[in-house]
Protein backbone atom coordinates (compact mmCIF):
# COMPACT_ATOMS: atom_id res chain seq x y z
CA UNK A 1 0.00 0.00 0.00
CA UNK A 2 3.14 2.60 0.48
CA UNK A 3 4.32 1.81 -2.26
CA UNK A 4 1.89 2.03 -4.42
CA UNK A 5 0.71 5.89 -2.67
CA UNK A 6 4.60 6.52 -3.56
CA UNK A 7 4.23 5.55 -7.22
CA UNK A 8 1.48 6.85 -7.32
CA UNK A 9 2.17 10.36 -5.79
CA UNK A 10 5.80 9.91 -8.04
CA UNK A 11 2.90 9.61 -11.27
CA UNK A 12 1.44 12.43 -10.25
CA UNK A 13 4.58 14.27 -10.13
CA UNK A 14 5.87 13.67 -13.51
CA UNK A 15 2.38 14.71 -14.95
CA UNK A 16 2.42 18.13 -13.38
CA UNK A 17 6.47 17.96 -14.64
CA UNK A 18 5.35 17.53 -18.67
CA UNK A 19 2.36 20.48 -17.99
CA UNK A 20 4.47 23.00 -16.25
CA UNK A 21 7.89 22.19 -17.99
CA UNK A 22 7.46 24.24 -20.79
CA UNK A 23 6.34 27.49 -19.20
CA UNK A 24 9.00 27.00 -16.46
CA UNK A 25 11.70 26.85 -19.67
CA UNK A 26 10.88 29.79 -21.42
CA UNK A 27 10.71 31.67 -17.99
CA UNK A 28 14.26 30.73 -17.26
CA UNK A 29 15.36 30.74 -21.15
CA UNK A 30 14.66 33.98 -21.05
CA UNK A 31 17.53 34.74 -18.60
CA UNK A 32 20.13 32.71 -20.69
CA UNK A 33 22.64 34.37 -22.58
CA UNK A 34 22.62 31.54 -24.99
CA UNK A 35 20.94 31.74 -28.43
CA UNK A 36 20.48 28.51 -28.91
CA UNK A 37 19.47 27.35 -25.38
CA UNK A 38 21.09 23.86 -23.99
CA UNK A 39 22.27 22.61 -20.41
CA UNK A 40 24.23 23.54 -19.07
CA UNK A 41 23.19 26.82 -19.14
CA UNK A 42 24.87 29.78 -19.69
CA UNK A 43 25.05 33.60 -18.02
CA UNK A 44 22.22 35.24 -16.72
CA UNK A 45 21.31 38.16 -18.60
CA UNK A 46 18.52 40.77 -19.31
CA UNK A 47 19.50 41.31 -22.76
CA UNK A 48 16.61 39.33 -24.46
CA UNK A 49 14.22 41.67 -22.48
CA UNK A 50 16.02 44.87 -23.68
CA UNK A 51 16.11 43.81 -27.06
CA UNK A 52 12.14 42.87 -27.41
CA UNK A 53 11.77 45.66 -25.49
CA UNK A 54 13.46 48.37 -27.60
CA UNK A 55 11.53 47.70 -30.72
CA UNK A 56 8.41 49.80 -30.84
CA UNK A 57 6.45 47.24 -32.71
CA UNK A 58 6.59 45.27 -29.57
CA UNK A 59 4.80 48.05 -27.74
CA UNK A 60 2.58 48.67 -30.09
CA UNK A 61 1.36 44.84 -30.39
CA UNK A 62 0.94 45.07 -26.05
CA UNK A 63 -0.87 48.22 -26.51
CA UNK A 64 -3.13 46.65 -29.63
CA UNK A 65 -3.86 43.43 -27.05
CA UNK A 66 -4.17 45.10 -23.90
CA UNK A 67 -7.20 47.55 -25.86
CA UNK A 68 -8.63 44.07 -27.50
CA UNK A 69 -8.49 42.48 -24.24
CA UNK A 70 -10.07 44.85 -22.06
CA UNK A 71 -12.98 46.02 -24.50
CA UNK A 72 -13.50 42.07 -25.46
CA UNK A 73 -13.16 41.15 -21.63
CA UNK A 74 -16.05 44.09 -21.12
CA UNK A 75 -18.44 42.97 -23.40
CA UNK A 76 -18.18 39.15 -23.16
CA UNK A 77 -18.78 39.47 -19.57
CA UNK A 78 -22.10 41.80 -20.54
CA UNK A 79 -23.11 38.95 -22.50
CA UNK A 80 -22.13 36.51 -20.69
CA UNK A 81 -24.23 37.60 -17.51
CA UNK A 82 -27.19 38.35 -19.38
CA UNK A 83 -27.41 34.72 -20.33
CA UNK A 84 -26.76 33.21 -17.32
CA UNK A 85 -29.39 35.07 -15.43
CA UNK A 86 -31.75 34.73 -18.29
CA UNK A 87 -31.25 30.81 -17.51
CA UNK A 88 -31.16 31.47 -13.94
CA UNK A 89 -34.44 33.75 -14.12
CA UNK A 90 -36.71 31.96 -17.03
CA UNK A 91 -38.43 29.16 -19.03
CA UNK A 92 -39.61 29.65 -22.74
CA UNK A 93 -39.52 28.10 -25.19
CA UNK A 94 -36.70 26.70 -27.41
CA UNK A 95 -34.31 27.67 -24.48
CA UNK A 96 -32.63 24.10 -24.87
CA UNK A 97 -31.31 25.35 -28.44
CA UNK A 98 -30.96 29.14 -26.53
CA UNK A 99 -28.47 27.59 -24.62
CA UNK A 100 -26.73 25.61 -27.21
CA UNK A 101 -26.11 28.65 -29.00
CA UNK A 102 -24.73 30.54 -26.15
CA UNK A 103 -21.98 27.27 -25.03
CA UNK A 104 -21.29 26.43 -28.82
CA UNK A 105 -18.32 28.55 -29.83
CA UNK A 106 -15.58 27.01 -27.82
CA UNK A 107 -16.16 23.54 -29.80
CA UNK A 108 -15.61 25.43 -33.02
CA UNK A 109 -11.75 24.92 -34.30
CA UNK A 110 -9.80 28.01 -33.73
CA UNK A 111 -8.93 27.81 -37.72
CA UNK A 112 -12.46 27.76 -38.90
CA UNK A 113 -13.88 30.74 -36.41
CA UNK A 114 -10.67 32.29 -38.32
CA UNK A 115 -11.60 31.83 -41.69
CA UNK A 116 -15.34 32.57 -40.91
CA UNK A 117 -14.35 35.57 -39.25
CA UNK A 118 -12.24 36.74 -41.93
CA UNK A 119 -14.49 36.25 -44.52
CA UNK A 120 -17.40 37.59 -42.31
CA UNK A 121 -15.71 40.93 -40.89
CA UNK A 122 -14.01 41.36 -44.51
CA UNK A 123 -17.74 42.10 -45.98
CA UNK A 124 -18.17 44.09 -43.39
CA UNK A 125 -15.52 46.30 -43.65
CA UNK A 126 -14.01 45.43 -40.26
CA UNK A 127 -11.35 42.90 -41.25
CA UNK A 128 -7.34 44.30 -40.15
CA UNK A 129 -9.26 46.30 -37.62
CA UNK A 130 -9.24 46.20 -33.63
CA UNK A 131 -12.95 46.17 -33.50
CA UNK A 132 -12.41 43.53 -35.73
CA UNK A 133 -10.79 41.41 -33.09
CA UNK A 134 -12.61 42.57 -30.13
CA UNK A 135 -16.01 41.27 -32.07
CA UNK A 136 -14.39 37.80 -32.76
CA UNK A 137 -12.68 37.33 -29.09
CA UNK A 138 -16.48 38.19 -27.92
CA UNK A 139 -18.09 35.87 -29.51
CA UNK A 140 -15.36 32.84 -27.92
CA UNK A 141 -15.24 35.15 -24.69
CA UNK A 142 -18.83 34.98 -24.13
CA UNK A 143 -19.71 31.11 -22.90
CA UNK A 144 -16.90 31.63 -20.75
CA UNK A 145 -18.44 34.27 -18.73
CA UNK A 146 -21.79 32.47 -18.91
CA UNK A 147 -20.55 29.79 -16.93
CA UNK A 148 -19.30 30.97 -14.49
CA UNK A 149 -21.88 33.65 -13.54
CA UNK A 150 -24.01 30.99 -14.04
CA UNK A 151 -22.29 28.73 -11.61
CA UNK A 152 -22.04 32.32 -9.11
CA UNK A 153 -26.07 32.84 -9.96
CA UNK A 154 -27.03 29.23 -8.90
CA UNK A 155 -26.01 29.77 -4.61
CA UNK A 156 -27.88 32.81 -5.15
CA UNK A 157 -31.47 31.91 -3.05
CA UNK A 158 -34.14 33.03 -6.06
CA UNK A 159 -36.23 33.95 -3.33
CA UNK A 160 -34.15 36.55 -2.59
CA UNK A 161 -35.05 38.30 -5.90
CA UNK A 162 -38.93 38.00 -5.38
CA UNK A 163 -38.52 39.71 -1.93
CA UNK A 164 -37.20 43.08 -3.23
CA UNK A 165 -40.32 42.34 -5.75
CA UNK A 166 -42.67 41.85 -3.19
CA UNK A 167 -41.25 45.18 -0.94
CA UNK A 168 -41.54 47.25 -3.84
CA UNK A 169 -38.39 47.53 -5.80
CA UNK A 170 -38.75 47.27 -10.12
CA UNK A 171 -37.07 44.38 -11.65
CA UNK A 172 -34.53 47.02 -12.33
CA UNK A 173 -33.91 48.25 -8.83
CA UNK A 174 -34.30 44.85 -7.51
CA UNK A 175 -30.91 43.66 -10.26
CA UNK A 176 -29.13 46.57 -8.94
CA UNK A 177 -29.27 46.16 -5.43
CA UNK A 178 -29.70 42.35 -5.05
CA UNK A 179 -28.35 40.28 -8.35
CA UNK A 180 -25.37 42.62 -9.34
CA UNK A 181 -23.94 42.88 -5.77
CA UNK A 182 -24.26 39.10 -5.14
CA UNK A 183 -22.76 38.56 -8.77
CA UNK A 184 -19.82 40.67 -8.31
CA UNK A 185 -17.25 37.93 -7.96
CA UNK A 186 -17.75 36.60 -10.43
CA UNK A 187 -18.45 39.40 -12.51
CA UNK A 188 -14.39 39.96 -11.89
CA UNK A 189 -13.94 36.32 -12.30
CA UNK A 190 -14.93 36.43 -15.40
CA UNK A 191 -13.67 40.04 -16.42
CA UNK A 192 -10.10 38.42 -15.77
CA UNK A 193 -10.42 35.16 -17.54
CA UNK A 194 -11.84 36.26 -20.63
CA UNK A 195 -9.43 38.88 -20.86
CA UNK A 196 -7.12 36.13 -20.39
CA UNK A 197 -8.79 34.02 -23.13
CA UNK A 198 -8.40 37.41 -25.26
CA UNK A 199 -4.97 38.26 -24.25
CA UNK A 200 -3.52 34.50 -25.65
CA UNK A 201 -5.78 34.57 -28.39
CA UNK A 202 -3.87 34.31 -31.61
CA UNK A 203 -5.25 31.75 -34.93
CA UNK A 204 -8.53 34.01 -34.97
CA UNK A 205 -6.80 37.13 -34.14
CA UNK A 206 -4.05 35.93 -37.13
CA UNK A 207 -6.67 35.68 -39.55
CA UNK A 208 -8.76 38.90 -39.14
CA UNK A 209 -5.73 41.07 -37.70
CA UNK A 210 -4.24 42.56 -40.93
CA UNK A 211 -1.31 45.26 -39.58
CA UNK A 212 -3.11 45.85 -36.08
CA UNK A 213 -1.37 42.74 -34.80
CA UNK A 214 -2.04 41.99 -31.29
CA UNK A 215 1.01 40.13 -28.76
CA UNK A 216 0.48 36.44 -30.00
CA UNK A 217 -0.08 37.18 -33.23
CA UNK A 218 3.60 38.93 -33.08
CA UNK A 219 4.88 35.73 -31.48
CA UNK A 220 3.99 34.06 -34.03
CA UNK A 221 5.34 35.60 -36.81
CA UNK A 222 8.89 36.01 -34.98
CA UNK A 223 7.82 32.10 -34.64
CA UNK A 224 8.03 31.86 -38.27
CA UNK A 225 11.22 32.77 -38.76
CA UNK A 226 14.20 31.40 -36.73
CA UNK A 227 15.26 30.51 -32.80
CA UNK A 228 15.11 33.57 -31.25
CA UNK A 229 14.92 34.17 -27.18
CA UNK A 230 13.10 37.29 -27.44
CA UNK A 231 10.24 35.35 -28.04
CA UNK A 232 10.91 33.84 -24.14
CA UNK A 233 11.08 37.65 -22.89
CA UNK A 234 8.25 38.50 -24.56
CA UNK A 235 6.25 35.39 -23.73
CA UNK A 236 7.44 35.18 -20.08
CA UNK A 237 5.70 38.95 -19.60
CA UNK A 238 3.16 37.36 -21.52
CA UNK A 239 2.54 34.64 -19.41
CA UNK A 240 2.76 36.67 -16.07
CA UNK A 241 -0.02 38.81 -17.36
CA UNK A 242 -1.86 35.96 -18.22
CA UNK A 243 -1.61 33.78 -15.29
CA UNK A 244 -1.95 37.03 -13.32
CA UNK A 245 -5.56 37.07 -14.50
CA UNK A 246 -6.65 33.27 -14.14
CA UNK A 247 -5.27 33.12 -11.09
CA UNK A 248 -6.87 36.43 -9.67
CA UNK A 249 -10.21 35.06 -11.45
CA UNK A 250 -9.85 31.20 -9.83
CA UNK A 251 -9.01 32.92 -6.41
CA UNK A 252 -12.14 34.83 -6.16
CA UNK A 253 -14.26 31.73 -7.39
CA UNK A 254 -12.77 29.48 -4.70
CA UNK A 255 -12.93 32.00 -1.91
CA UNK A 256 -16.26 32.69 -1.88
CA UNK A 257 -17.66 29.10 -2.41
CA UNK A 258 -16.07 27.77 0.89
CA UNK A 259 -16.14 30.44 3.65
CA UNK B 1 -50.14 43.93 -8.88
CA UNK B 2 -50.83 45.72 -12.84
CA UNK B 3 -50.14 43.20 -15.09
CA UNK B 4 -48.36 44.21 -18.06
CA UNK B 5 -46.02 43.04 -20.98
CA UNK B 6 -42.63 44.10 -19.93
CA UNK B 7 -39.31 44.50 -21.79
CA UNK B 8 -37.16 43.58 -18.94
CA UNK B 9 -36.63 39.57 -19.57
CA UNK B 10 -36.16 40.80 -23.50
CA UNK B 11 -33.34 43.06 -22.63
CA UNK B 12 -31.33 40.13 -20.47
CA UNK B 13 -32.33 37.65 -23.37
CA UNK B 14 -31.95 39.22 -26.48
CA UNK B 15 -28.42 40.61 -26.49
CA UNK B 16 -26.89 37.08 -26.86
CA UNK B 17 -29.47 36.20 -29.51
CA UNK B 18 -28.71 39.27 -31.46
CA UNK B 19 -24.35 39.00 -31.04
CA UNK B 20 -24.01 35.42 -31.73
CA UNK B 21 -26.58 35.77 -34.43
CA UNK B 22 -24.35 38.62 -35.84
CA UNK B 23 -21.05 37.15 -35.16
CA UNK B 24 -21.13 33.77 -35.16
CA UNK B 25 -24.17 32.16 -36.68
CA UNK B 26 -23.59 34.53 -39.54
CA UNK B 27 -19.93 34.11 -39.85
CA UNK B 28 -20.39 29.99 -39.65
CA UNK B 29 -23.48 30.10 -42.26
CA UNK B 30 -21.59 32.47 -44.51
CA UNK B 31 -18.65 29.83 -44.65
CA UNK B 32 -20.78 27.12 -45.62
CA UNK B 33 -22.96 29.57 -48.38
CA UNK B 34 -18.66 30.89 -49.85
CA UNK B 35 -18.15 26.69 -50.64
CA UNK B 36 -20.49 27.00 -53.36
CA UNK B 37 -18.92 30.42 -54.52
CA UNK B 38 -16.95 30.64 -57.67
CA UNK B 39 -13.55 32.24 -58.25
CA UNK B 40 -13.09 34.42 -61.13
CA UNK B 41 -10.63 37.02 -61.47
CA UNK B 42 -9.17 36.39 -58.44
CA UNK B 43 -12.47 37.60 -57.41
CA UNK B 44 -14.95 35.42 -55.27
CA UNK B 45 -18.27 35.70 -56.86
CA UNK B 46 -21.49 34.41 -54.82
CA UNK B 47 -22.97 30.94 -56.60
CA UNK B 48 -24.02 27.92 -56.59
CA UNK B 49 -21.65 25.14 -57.97
CA UNK B 50 -19.97 22.64 -56.51
CA UNK B 51 -16.70 22.69 -58.37
CA UNK B 52 -14.65 23.83 -55.15
CA UNK B 53 -16.14 20.26 -53.99
CA UNK B 54 -15.45 18.25 -56.77
CA UNK B 55 -11.41 20.30 -56.50
CA UNK B 56 -11.09 19.20 -52.97
CA UNK B 57 -12.78 15.98 -52.35
CA UNK B 58 -11.30 14.64 -55.67
CA UNK B 59 -7.68 15.32 -54.70
CA UNK B 60 -5.54 12.73 -52.88
CA UNK B 61 -3.70 15.36 -50.77
CA UNK B 62 -7.49 16.72 -49.14
CA UNK B 63 -7.90 12.76 -48.35
CA UNK B 64 -4.15 12.24 -46.97
CA UNK B 65 -4.41 15.48 -44.78
CA UNK B 66 -7.96 14.31 -43.95
CA UNK B 67 -6.87 10.36 -42.16
CA UNK B 68 -3.77 11.82 -40.77
CA UNK B 69 -6.04 14.87 -39.22
CA UNK B 70 -8.39 11.92 -38.16
CA UNK B 71 -5.59 9.06 -37.20
CA UNK B 72 -3.54 11.79 -34.96
CA UNK B 73 -6.54 13.14 -32.97
CA UNK B 74 -7.58 10.22 -32.68
CA UNK B 75 -4.10 8.85 -30.94
CA UNK B 76 -3.61 11.83 -29.25
CA UNK B 77 -7.43 11.51 -27.70
CA UNK B 78 -6.71 7.87 -26.59
CA UNK B 79 -3.12 8.40 -25.38
CA UNK B 80 -4.60 11.50 -23.37
CA UNK B 81 -6.83 9.07 -21.73
CA UNK B 82 -4.37 6.46 -20.80
CA UNK B 83 -1.86 8.86 -19.09
CA UNK B 84 -4.61 10.89 -17.35
CA UNK B 85 -6.12 8.26 -16.08
CA UNK B 86 -3.91 7.16 -13.24
CA UNK B 87 -3.28 10.36 -12.59
CA UNK B 88 -7.17 11.41 -12.24
CA UNK B 89 -7.62 7.74 -9.66
CA UNK B 90 -4.34 9.27 -7.78
CA UNK B 91 -6.31 12.35 -7.42
CA UNK B 92 -9.32 11.18 -6.81
CA UNK B 93 -8.89 8.40 -4.37
CA UNK B 94 -5.91 9.30 -2.29
CA UNK B 95 -5.57 13.02 -2.42
CA UNK B 96 -7.33 14.88 0.31
CA UNK B 97 -10.16 17.42 -0.91
CA UNK B 98 -7.40 20.54 -0.38
CA UNK B 99 -4.79 18.86 -2.40
CA UNK B 100 -7.61 17.82 -5.07
CA UNK B 101 -8.31 21.67 -5.29
CA UNK B 102 -5.00 22.81 -5.59
CA UNK B 103 -4.24 20.09 -8.18
CA UNK B 104 -7.16 21.35 -10.52
CA UNK B 105 -6.78 24.81 -9.67
CA UNK B 106 -3.00 24.40 -11.15
CA UNK B 107 -4.15 22.45 -14.30
CA UNK B 108 -6.33 25.10 -15.12
CA UNK B 109 -3.66 27.95 -15.35
CA UNK B 110 -2.09 26.32 -18.38
CA UNK B 111 -5.25 26.25 -20.02
CA UNK B 112 -5.51 30.05 -20.45
CA UNK B 113 -1.78 30.70 -20.78
CA UNK B 114 -0.14 30.59 -24.22
CA UNK B 115 -0.03 27.96 -25.83
CA UNK B 116 1.78 28.85 -28.67
CA UNK B 117 4.88 29.81 -26.14
CA UNK B 118 4.54 26.66 -24.75
CA UNK B 119 4.80 25.12 -28.01
CA UNK B 120 7.82 27.26 -28.95
CA UNK B 121 9.56 26.32 -25.43
CA UNK B 122 9.26 22.75 -26.42
CA UNK B 123 10.49 22.99 -29.83
CA UNK B 124 13.83 24.46 -27.84
CA UNK B 125 13.45 21.70 -25.34
CA UNK B 126 13.34 18.96 -28.02
CA UNK B 127 16.07 20.38 -30.55
CA UNK B 128 18.94 18.40 -31.97
CA UNK B 129 21.30 20.00 -29.72
CA UNK B 130 18.30 20.94 -26.90
CA UNK B 131 18.40 20.48 -23.52
CA UNK B 132 16.67 17.26 -23.39
CA UNK B 133 19.19 15.25 -25.82
CA UNK B 134 21.76 16.71 -23.79
CA UNK B 135 20.32 15.34 -20.61
CA UNK B 136 20.21 12.31 -22.53
CA UNK B 137 23.51 12.05 -24.11
CA UNK B 138 24.73 12.36 -20.39
CA UNK B 139 23.41 9.16 -19.54
CA UNK B 140 24.67 7.39 -23.25
CA UNK B 141 21.67 8.09 -24.82
CA UNK B 142 20.98 9.57 -28.30
CA UNK B 143 20.69 12.52 -29.59
CA UNK B 144 17.21 11.83 -30.99
CA UNK B 145 15.40 13.64 -33.72
CA UNK B 146 12.08 14.70 -31.86
CA UNK B 147 11.10 17.67 -33.78
CA UNK B 148 9.29 18.03 -37.17
CA UNK B 149 7.83 14.08 -36.59
CA UNK B 150 4.81 12.49 -35.26
CA UNK B 151 6.35 12.15 -32.18
CA UNK B 152 6.90 16.05 -31.79
CA UNK B 153 3.61 16.71 -32.92
CA UNK B 154 1.94 14.36 -29.80
CA UNK B 155 4.18 16.36 -27.47
CA UNK B 156 2.14 19.57 -28.53
CA UNK B 157 -1.26 18.00 -28.38
CA UNK B 158 -0.82 16.23 -25.05
CA UNK B 159 0.82 19.50 -23.92
CA UNK B 160 -2.93 21.03 -24.98
CA UNK B 161 -5.20 18.16 -23.69
CA UNK B 162 -3.91 16.84 -20.83
CA UNK B 163 -4.84 19.37 -18.38
CA UNK B 164 -8.46 19.13 -19.42
CA UNK B 165 -8.72 15.50 -19.82
CA UNK B 166 -6.96 15.30 -16.14
CA UNK B 167 -9.99 17.80 -14.82
CA UNK B 168 -12.84 16.13 -16.35
CA UNK B 169 -11.74 12.34 -15.15
CA UNK B 170 -11.17 13.34 -11.93
CA UNK B 171 -14.63 15.41 -11.30
CA UNK B 172 -16.50 11.99 -12.35
CA UNK B 173 -13.90 9.56 -10.88
CA UNK B 174 -14.36 11.63 -7.36
CA UNK B 175 -18.15 11.75 -7.18
CA UNK B 176 -18.26 7.76 -7.59
CA UNK B 177 -19.74 6.82 -4.34
CA UNK B 178 -17.16 5.19 -2.14
CA UNK B 179 -19.50 2.29 -0.78
CA UNK B 180 -19.66 0.85 -4.64
CA UNK B 181 -16.05 0.56 -4.61
CA UNK B 182 -15.73 -1.05 -0.67
CA UNK B 183 -18.92 -3.25 -1.86
CA UNK B 184 -17.38 -4.60 -4.85
CA UNK B 185 -14.02 -5.46 -2.52
CA UNK B 186 -16.45 -6.93 0.10
CA UNK B 187 -17.77 -9.34 -2.63
CA UNK B 188 -14.00 -10.59 -2.76
CA UNK B 189 -14.18 -8.80 -6.84
CA UNK B 190 -10.21 -8.72 -7.28
CA UNK B 191 -8.30 -5.00 -8.23
CA UNK B 192 -8.74 -5.80 -11.77
CA UNK B 193 -12.45 -6.34 -11.45
CA UNK B 194 -13.36 -3.53 -9.66
CA UNK B 195 -11.11 -1.04 -12.27
CA UNK B 196 -12.90 -2.58 -14.89
CA UNK B 197 -16.54 -3.12 -13.79
CA UNK B 198 -16.80 -0.69 -11.05
CA UNK B 199 -14.81 1.97 -11.47
CA UNK B 200 -14.79 2.63 -15.10
CA UNK B 201 -18.44 2.05 -16.15
CA UNK B 202 -19.25 4.47 -13.38
CA UNK B 203 -16.54 7.32 -14.28
CA UNK B 204 -18.41 6.44 -18.09
CA UNK B 205 -19.41 10.02 -18.98
CA UNK B 206 -16.14 11.69 -17.75
CA UNK B 207 -13.72 9.35 -19.40
CA UNK B 208 -15.50 9.67 -22.59
CA UNK B 209 -15.79 13.28 -22.33
CA UNK B 210 -12.55 13.72 -21.53
CA UNK B 211 -11.28 11.52 -24.97
CA UNK B 212 -14.39 13.24 -26.85
CA UNK B 213 -12.45 17.49 -26.10
CA UNK B 214 -9.16 15.95 -26.47
CA UNK B 215 -10.24 14.62 -29.96
CA UNK B 216 -11.99 18.03 -30.87
CA UNK B 217 -9.10 19.58 -29.71
CA UNK B 218 -6.43 17.90 -31.48
CA UNK B 219 -8.66 17.67 -34.54
CA UNK B 220 -9.14 21.54 -35.00
CA UNK B 221 -5.08 22.41 -34.07
CA UNK B 222 -3.04 23.85 -35.88
CA UNK B 223 -0.03 24.73 -34.12
CA UNK B 224 1.80 21.63 -32.85
CA UNK B 225 1.69 19.73 -36.33
CA UNK B 226 2.87 23.08 -37.60
CA UNK B 227 5.59 23.83 -35.56
CA UNK B 228 6.68 20.58 -34.06
CA UNK B 229 5.27 18.37 -36.06
CA UNK B 230 6.83 19.85 -39.02
CA UNK B 231 3.30 20.14 -41.12
CA UNK B 232 4.47 17.14 -43.56
CA UNK B 233 1.74 15.47 -43.74
CA UNK B 234 -0.12 18.89 -43.35
CA UNK B 235 -2.97 18.46 -41.30
CA UNK B 236 -6.62 19.44 -42.26
CA UNK B 237 -5.66 23.10 -40.53
CA UNK B 238 -2.53 23.25 -42.10
CA UNK B 239 -4.66 23.31 -45.20
CA UNK B 240 -6.83 25.67 -44.53
CA UNK B 241 -4.49 27.95 -43.62
CA UNK B 242 -2.39 27.53 -46.79
CA UNK B 243 -5.41 27.49 -48.99
CA UNK B 244 -6.64 30.96 -47.33
CA UNK B 245 -3.43 32.68 -47.22
CA UNK B 246 -2.62 32.35 -50.64
CA UNK B 247 -4.44 33.95 -52.66
CA UNK B 248 -8.24 34.11 -52.80
CA UNK B 249 -9.12 30.12 -52.53
CA UNK B 250 -11.32 31.24 -49.85
CA UNK B 251 -14.09 28.66 -50.89
CA UNK B 252 -12.09 25.83 -51.16
CA UNK B 253 -10.66 26.47 -47.43
CA UNK B 254 -14.36 26.71 -46.84
CA UNK B 255 -14.86 23.08 -48.12
CA UNK B 256 -12.48 22.07 -45.68
CA UNK B 257 -13.78 23.36 -42.94
CA UNK B 258 -17.19 22.44 -43.46
CA UNK B 259 -15.80 18.84 -43.81
CA UNK B 260 -13.99 19.25 -40.80
CA UNK B 261 -17.11 20.50 -38.61
CA UNK B 262 -19.38 17.49 -39.99
CA UNK B 263 -16.53 15.19 -38.71
CA UNK B 264 -16.56 17.13 -35.23
CA UNK B 265 -20.08 16.80 -35.29
CA UNK B 266 -20.64 13.20 -35.79
CA UNK B 267 -17.81 12.30 -33.14
CA UNK B 268 -19.65 14.03 -30.86
CA UNK B 269 -22.97 13.07 -30.70
CA UNK B 270 -22.09 9.41 -30.87
CA UNK B 271 -19.89 9.73 -27.99
CA UNK B 272 -22.41 11.39 -26.03
CA UNK B 273 -24.75 8.75 -27.53
CA UNK B 274 -22.16 6.69 -25.81
CA UNK B 275 -21.79 8.50 -22.76
CA UNK B 276 -25.01 8.82 -21.58
CA UNK B 277 -26.85 5.86 -23.57
CA UNK B 278 -28.03 2.77 -21.98
CA UNK B 279 -25.74 0.95 -20.29
CA UNK B 280 -25.44 -2.45 -20.91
Amino acid sequence: MKTAGLLSRLYLAALFLFVFAPIVTSMVFSFNSDRFPTVPLGQFTLDWYRTAFARPEVWAAFGNSLIVALSAAALSTALGFATAYTDFRYGFRFKTAYLALALLPPTIPLVIMGLAMLAWLARLGLSGTLPGIVIAHTVMGAPFAMAICRMRLQQMDAALEAAAWNLGASPWRAMRAVVIPFSLPALISAYCLTAAVSFDEFIVAWFVSGLNKTVPVMILEILQGNVDPQINAIGTVVFLTSMTLVVVAQLLLLRRRDP
Amino acid sequence: MKKRLSAYPYMWRLPLLIWQGAFFVGPLVLMVAMSFWLVRNYRMEPDFVLKNWDKMLGRDYFWNAYWVTFFRATLAAGLATLIAFPASCALAFRASDTARRWAVFFLIVPFFTSYLVRVYAWQVLLAESGPLNAVLAHLGLGPFTMLNSGFGAMVGYMTLVLPLVVILQTFSLAAIERDLIEASWNLGASPRATLFRVIIPSARVGLILGAVFAFILSFGDFVSPFYLGGSKPPTLSILIIDTTKSGQQWPRAAVVAVMMIVTLFVVAFAAVGAAYGRRK
